[in-house]
């Protein structure tokens, strides 16, 4: 079985790329199971449901998104084959721009909204840098100039990437997107690893800390001038 | 890189689903076409359809050939094997760097070496009412002064044998001048308008409707006369918005100009 997962800053059109590129893999006789992970809300599945494919809803509540959907990576891999899926496609919530959700043999995805500026293909991190693909979304609203520096920026930052021009509102771009994720054999394991390590979460605010005093704090701590210490057991 | 003969746009469907009514039209080198029809008949697609040498991978599922062939993926994607400048019809930008910054970056993305930042910024300055700094952030221009520098950047940097130009007129530059900038010999030339003046001088113009491709007209010897007269009526009033622009008052024209036209309709 195949597993793409889909990670992008939110508004990006992650989920309208997504709808559409569903459409093609269908029209071409693909079996997909889709589960789509938020953070506190989302009605999305609904969208999904309407495709008539099987629709798995993951809120990560308390919980980070991105280390919610990596916890519950196993379980979405039973959900796919026990409705005869080829392909388990999840979008993540990702809201943080240090980590990335790719494992090792999944088809990562990025989408990125080309309006968000020339310097946003640097500060989004691994989850842009460790994809097979980056999808732009948005160009139709900028002059080609800041679409060309745009993609140079996304290049710089992931060499490797395919880079694919969608529209989320027509459609453009997202048949080409299947064609790539089809092209790409890597069969998902049992054992997969994360790509990209995430930030060293051992952090008091993951325990449930609200002051904001530095002498609440325990774990990994970093200063504005970049000392770094370990505080803690 | 090889030269650019043709242009050929093998029609799809209009936005009722139906075939274009014009199947195929083939545009060759030191030709202007002009691109008109109503607003939302989809002009901008048509040029965004070029832009990317669409292969039936748009909403219209037209087909974009280059000399009668399919052009390879670096040619459609990679900017520095580009054949195709555009010109949009965007009135502000939204990177947030100095207009310096940005032009040198997108002369390197382009690959054009040796080019002199302070001529583009130059001939924008042409075009627009106050100038353009190269300090200046991007962001703060003006819809014309943004404009005025998408025109200056795509003569210079983005030039390539394929010129797309959405709507000119707009924004207040001075739009001759920036048409002058944008062609140049042996181009292939498009441009969207509503204005007459553009619409008539070209040497063909498409008719759109609902998405599709209509029509195609060849402007005949009649109709590049009554461009040329048009264009004399419209440097008129370019003059007089420029005074109106400098806060002069204007209590009276040249009637000549006007003829008739002003003697029977204006006093009605």
């Amino acid at each position: 079985m195949k597993l793409t997962i889909f990670a992008g800053t939110p508004g990006a059109g992650k989920t309208a790329v997504l709808l559409h590129m569903l459409k093609t893999l269908i029209r071409q006789g693909v079996r997909p199971s889709i589960v789509k992970i938020d953070c506190l809300y989302t009605d999305d599945h609904e969208r999904f449901s309407q495709c008539n494919i099987p629709v798995l809803l993951g809120l990560s509540k308390d919980m980070c998104p991105d280390h919610f959907s990596i916890y519950n990576t196993e379980e979405m891999i039973s959900f796919a084959e026990k409705n005869n899926s080829d392909y388990l496609i999840v979008e993540t919530a990702g809201l943080c721009h240090r980590c990335a959700p790719y494992t090792e043999n999944c088809v990562g995805v990025c989408v990125t909204d080309a309006t968000s500026g020339p310097n946003n293909p640097m500060k989004t991190g691994p989850f842009l840098s460790c994809a097979d693909i980056v999808v732009v979304t948005k160009g139709d609203m900028i002059s080609q100039a800041e679409r060309e520096i745009f993609r140079e920026r996304v290049l710089e930052s992931n060499p490797q990437c395919k880079i694919v021009d969608a529209n989320g509102l027509s459609g453009q771009g997202c048949a080409e997107l299947a064609q790539l994720i089809g092209d790409n054999k890597k069969e998902v394991t049992r054992h997969e690893q994360l790509r990209h390590n995430a930030p060293f979460s051992v952090c008091t605010l993951c325990a449930g800390e609200k002051r904001v005093n530095r002498n609440f704090h325990r774990g990994l701590l970093r200063n504005m001038n970049g000392f770094q210490e370990y505080v803690g057991e | 890189m090889e030269i650019i003969e043709s242009i050929t746009i093998k029609g799809g469907i209009d936005k009722k689903g139906m075939p274009e009514l014009l199947q195929e039209i083939t545009v060759t080198r030191g030709e202007i076409i002009g691109i008109v029809g109503p607003t939302g008949s989809g002009k901008s697609q048509l040029i965004s359809d070029i832009e990317q040498i669409a292969q039936k991978d748009t909403s219209t599922q037209r087909k974009i050939l280059i000399n009668e062939k399919v052009p390879g993926e670096a040619e459609r994607n990679d900017p520095r094997k580009k054949m195709v400048a555009q010109l949009s019809q965007n009135m502000n930008f939204f990177a947030d760097m100095a207009v310096f910054d940005f032009l040198s970056l997108h002369a390197r993305c382009r690959n054009k070496t040796g080019v002199d930042i302070d001529e583009i910024i130059f001939l924008a300055n042409q075009l627009t009412g106050e100038p353009i700094h190269k300090t200046d952030n991007l962001t703060i221009l003006s819809g014309g002064q943004t404009r005025a520098l998408m025109v200056a950047d795509v003569a210079v940097i983005s030039s390539s044998p394929i010129v797309l130009i959405d709507e000119i007129e707009n924004a207040g530059i001075k739009k001759h001048r920036a048409l002058e900038l944008l062609s140049g010999q042996g181009k292939i030339i498009l441009v969207v308008t509503h204005d007459p003046v553009l619409a008539l001088s070209s040497d063909k113009r498409i008719i759109m409707q609902c998405g599709g491709m209509r029509d195609l007209i060849e402007s005949t010897s009649q109709e590049k006369l009554v461009a040329q007269q048009l264009n004399r009526i419209d440097h008129e009033i370019l003059a007089l918005r420029e005074k109106v622009r400098q806060g002069k008052m204007i209590e009276y024209i040249e009637t000549e100009l006007l003829g008739s036209c002003f003697n029977s309709a204006c006093y009605l």
